[in-house]
């Protein structure tokens, strides 16, 4: 199981280092999906090493996915309306939304 | 008796009347408004003294009456707060004294005022100025009279400064304002120890005779005095603060910088008497507690009462002439109340004294109000722009007359008794006091007949147009007011007033009398003598002393003392470092402050980006930290 | 034989998931990030089928490899010039991300080898879908009908959302 947890912890950090230092929005949120996925992971396998019996890792999971959908969908309304009105999506230049 | 609320109310109504609506009120009905409200107070406060005097004495002594009384603050079981209204008499005297003169000033100004800008201004104040003044005479306990008193110096700083244009008016009343604060100052050490020794503030319980009261303070001794001895020195000091006494009178005389008529209610006929006012109302405290105190009061009214009247010699404006006039007759009242002992004809000097504060008042209130009337005539205050006004102001000269008349102690205007009964007293308790005030009393006739010449007779001035006589909104309270200081001195005062309350019948003492009649008279004569005509006699006079003269000129040159102490001593002794001090080292402290937080917020405002990503960073390198901190320890 | 099955299907999907993990975010052209995030997302779900949630593995499909990724590659599509690359990082920029990341990660991973876990008791076997279904829409303890109807109602407000955000004026 530590595996899992290894690999997961991969993920996870290559998701922070992402988010640290991509410029664009979208890859910025790309990111933040790698480190959502990465913590459904360890739900689940905590889930199934340590309480076999239970389901609560699980339903987080389940939960979380659909979270995660809501969360890329208006992330992505978001960006494509920025998109509209500066015709750009690095993050550097969205100070200029302030004009 | 129910009634007395309503007239401290009136003025009070009038006022937040007169002061909000403020100029959305006609000039006349702002006017019509006070001059009713206080001609409605005024009627209650005789129907209350009517029915007060009425009723049968109790044991031979009018009994204290307390028809309203409200707790108000309760700081322990027994020291607590009231506002209330307390009758007795001399609280019913003063109702009917203030509301009487206030009346008349109230009337007199529509004349006198009129056309003023700020004229509803003026009424407000006047209004709350008779309001607290009222408040304070009926005042149950010490604490009431002293938030009436405050309230007495704001109104009057308010009066002085009326003319806020002219910055010699807002000197004179921050002065008033500041020095009667000074005084104050002792009265709130005074009331402050006392109660904190009798635990009371009631007037009731404090001169109830009762010496177990004090029993707390007894013992307790400070400088080689009781304590009880300190706390009535200091509420003298706040006393002699608004009775303008020697040394604290120097507020009074520029304070004449206000209308005429607010100079006749607040400097001759009410607020200064407010100091005799306080000490005959803790009387019995006083003489029993620390006699040596009222000795002392009378040494100050000596005093004063001789300085002014020396200085008012000399003055040449007639308002101030009678300022210090008042400052010296304020002086008698204290020496009065001074030398009184309690009870019969021991208590002489305490009827006395409030005989003449009654007299005083109506005589006072109308040499202000004439010499308002001549202001208004010749358009100065300046004897030498004067003379000759007899031909031209019938009504002003007599009533003035009489006014003086009756100042000088000439039978039988009513200043005559009341001073005679001060000089007698004074006489009984140590002849050197009494020769003093013998003489003052010579030289108040003296000022007075020479102040009354320069201005009607002696040589006739030049006037642009004539002067012409008040109009009858003037006139008619200078009559009043004389036909008051006629019959006045023949009430049977100490039926009413006495420092018992049993009633005492007044003997003329002729011996007395006659040698100060006759004192007076001399006085007058040789006013006359000098005044009367156009005389050289008088500029040699004052050649032959010059230095008598230049130093009466500039009132003994207290003003410059007191200047000096405070520009030169404590300017420079003590404001100079303390501002100092403040400008560098706090003001500095705080600058520095002020710049390294400045200075520190520019250097982690790079932390405040608004990038995401870098809080980002700087989170999972702060949670890093923890976790290998935690790890580590 | 199984056993040795098992580990074998497990070091490919840990080597799909740490390779593409990190490729997504070093990748200069976002659409292969876009890619090598549907084959982590892939992975992820090889993960969930390994330890018998075949419902969630097939969710992680559906929802995030079919929903989300189409989402993302069409968002790429509309806002990004094509032949657009990221640029050059700034190297400060990126040795703090990179010393940030590997640090975590070195941590994590040293704290999760040296723990010693409560013992497995991994029973082996598929969760029956009956099971998950009656603790979906049940309303009893460990059951979790109202975190269900809650997600459909932020569901829904999502749809909403996106609509209103993203609607021409």
């Amino acid at each position: 199981m530590e595996y899992y947890l290894v690999i997961s912890t991969i993920m996870f950090f290559a998701g922070v280092y992402g988010f640290i230092t991509r410029r664009n929005l979208l890859a910025v949120l790309i990111s933040i999906e790698l480190i959502l996925n990465s913590v459904d992971i360890n739900f689940a396998v905590f889930n199934r090493y340590l309480f076999p019996d239970q389901l609560e890792g699980f339903f987080f999971t389940l939960f979380a996915i659909g979270l995660s959908a809501c969360e890329t969908a208006i992330a992505i309304a978001i960006i494509i309306n920025i998109y509209r009105n500066i015709r750009d999506i690095q993050i550097k230049n969205l100070n200029r939304l302030k004009d | 008796m129910e009634l007395t609320p309503i007239i401290l109310l009136l003025p009070l109504l009038s006022f937040l009347l007169t002061g909000l609506a403020g100029t959305k009120l006609k000039p006349a009905a702002a006017g019509g408004i006070g001059t009713l409200s206080l001609a409605l107070s005024a009627l209650l406060a005789y129907l209350t003294a009517g029915r007060y005097f009425s009723t049968p004495r109790v044991e031979g002594v009018y009994e204290k009456i307390v028809p309203f009384n409200f707790e108000w603050l309760r700081f322990t079981e027994n020291l607590h707060i009231d506002l209330g209204v307390l009758l007795d008499p001399i609280s019913v005297m003063m109702l009917v004294v203030i509301t009487t003169v206030s009346l008349m000033v109230h009337i007199y100004s529509l004349g006198y005022m009129k056309g003023e800008k700020g004229f509803q201004r003026y009424y407000a104040f006047l209004s709350l100025f008779t309001f607290s003044m009222l408040g304070l005479v009926v005042a149950t306990n010490i604490f009431q009279m002293y938030i009436f008193w405050e309230l007495v110096g704001v109104s009057s700083y308010l009066l002085i400064g009326f003319y806020y244009t002219k910055p010699e008016a807002v000197a004179a009343a921050k002065k008033a304002f500041i020095v009667t604060r000074f005084a104050d100052l002792g009265f709130l050490t005074g009331i402050l120890l006392l109660s904190y020794h009798t635990h009371t503030f009631d007037f009731g319980i404090l001169t109830s005779g009762d010496s177990g009261v004090f029993a707390g303070a007894a013992g307790t001794t400070f400088l080689g005095c009781s304590v009880i001895s300190w706390a009535l020195s200091l509420i003298f000091v706040g006393g002699a603060g608004k009775s303008a006494l020697f040394p604290l009178h120097i507020w009074l005389p520029d304070a004449m910088e206000g209308p005429t008529p607010v100079s006749a209610l607040i400097h001759a006929a009410t607020m200064v008497v407010a100091g005799v006012f306080l000490v005959a109302r803790l009387f019995p405290v006083y003489h029993a507690e620390a006699p040596e105190v009222l000795t002392g009061i009378a040494v100050v009214g000596a005093v004063t009462s001789l300085y002014a009247a020396i200085v008012a010699c000399v003055q040449t404006d007639i308002k101030r002439v009678l300022a210090f006039s008042t400052i010296s007759q304020i002086g008698f009242m204290m020496v009065g109340l001074g030398v009184s002992g309690m009870g019969g004809h021991d208590g002489l000097g305490y009827m006395a004294s409030l005989f003449h504060l009654f007299t005083h008042a109506m005589f006072k209130a109308l040499l202000f109000l004439g010499a308002g009337a001549i202001i208004h005539a010749v358009h100065s205050n300046e004897m030498a722009r004067m003379g000759g006004l007899y031909k031209y102001m019938p009504v002003t000269h007599l009533t003035f007359l009489v006014a003086c008349l009756a100042i000088s102690g000439i039978p039988p205007f009513s200043g005559f008794f009341s001073k005679d009964e001060i000089l007698a007293a004074t006489f009984q308790f140590n002849p050197v006091l009494g020769t003093i005030l013998s003489f003052t009393a010579a030289l108040t006739a003296f000022y007075m007949f020479r102040l009354y010449y320069r201005i009607f007779w002696n040589r006739p001035a030049h006037y642009d147009h004539a002067p012409h006589e008040a109009p009858g909104s003037m006139s008619f309270p200078l009559i009043f007011l004389a036909a008051i200081t006629l019959v006045a001195g023949f009430i049977p005062f100490g039926q009413f007033v006495s420092s018992d309350g049993v009633a005492y019948t007044i003997h003329l003492d002729w011996k007395i009398a006659g040698g100060s009649v006759a004192i007076a008279g001399a006085a007058i004569g040789l006013a006359t003598l000098l005044y009367r005509k156009e005389n050289p006699t008088a500029g040699k006079l004052a050649a032959a002393f010059p230095l008598l003269y230049r130093a009466a000129c500039k009132r003994f040159y207290i003003d410059e003392i007191y200047l000096f102490v405070t520009k030169k001593l404590i300017f420079n002794g003590i404001s100079r470092p303390v501002a100092w001090f403040d400008r560098h080292i706090i003001d500095g402290a705080l600058n520095g402050a002020a710049s390294l937080t400045e200075k520190l917020s520019l250097a982690i405002r790079g932390l405040q980006s608004g990038h995401v990503q870098q809080y980002a960073l700087l989170t999972l390198g702060g949670t890093l930290l923890i976790v290998l901190g935690i790890l580590l320890v | 034989m199984n056993h040795l099955f098992h580990d074998v299907v497990f070091f490919i999907l840990a080597a799909v998931v740490v390779v593409c993990s990190i490729l997504t975010v070093t990748t200069k052209r976002i659409l292969r990030a876009a890619t090598c995030l549907l084959f982590v997302l892939f992975a992820t779900a090889g993960i969930y089928f390994q330890l018998d949630y075949s419902f969630l593995g097939a969710v992680q499909l559906t929802i995030y490899a079919g929903g989300i990724i189409i989402l993302f590659v069409f968002s790429i599509l509309l806002t990004t010039p094509s032949g657009d690359r990221a640029r050059k990082l700034k190297n400060s920029r990126m040795a703090a991300g990179l010393i940030a990341a590997l640090a975590g990660a070195a941590v994590c991973i040293f704290l999760t080898l040296t723990h010693t876990f409560a013992p497995s008791r991994l029973s082996g076997g598929e969760l029956p879908m009956k099971v998950v279904g009656n603790a979906l829409m049940g309303t009893g303890k460990y059951q979790y009908l109202l975190p269900f109807e809650a997600i459909t109602v932020l569901l829904l407000a999502c749809i909403v959302g996106g609509i209103v955000i993203a609607r021409k004026r």
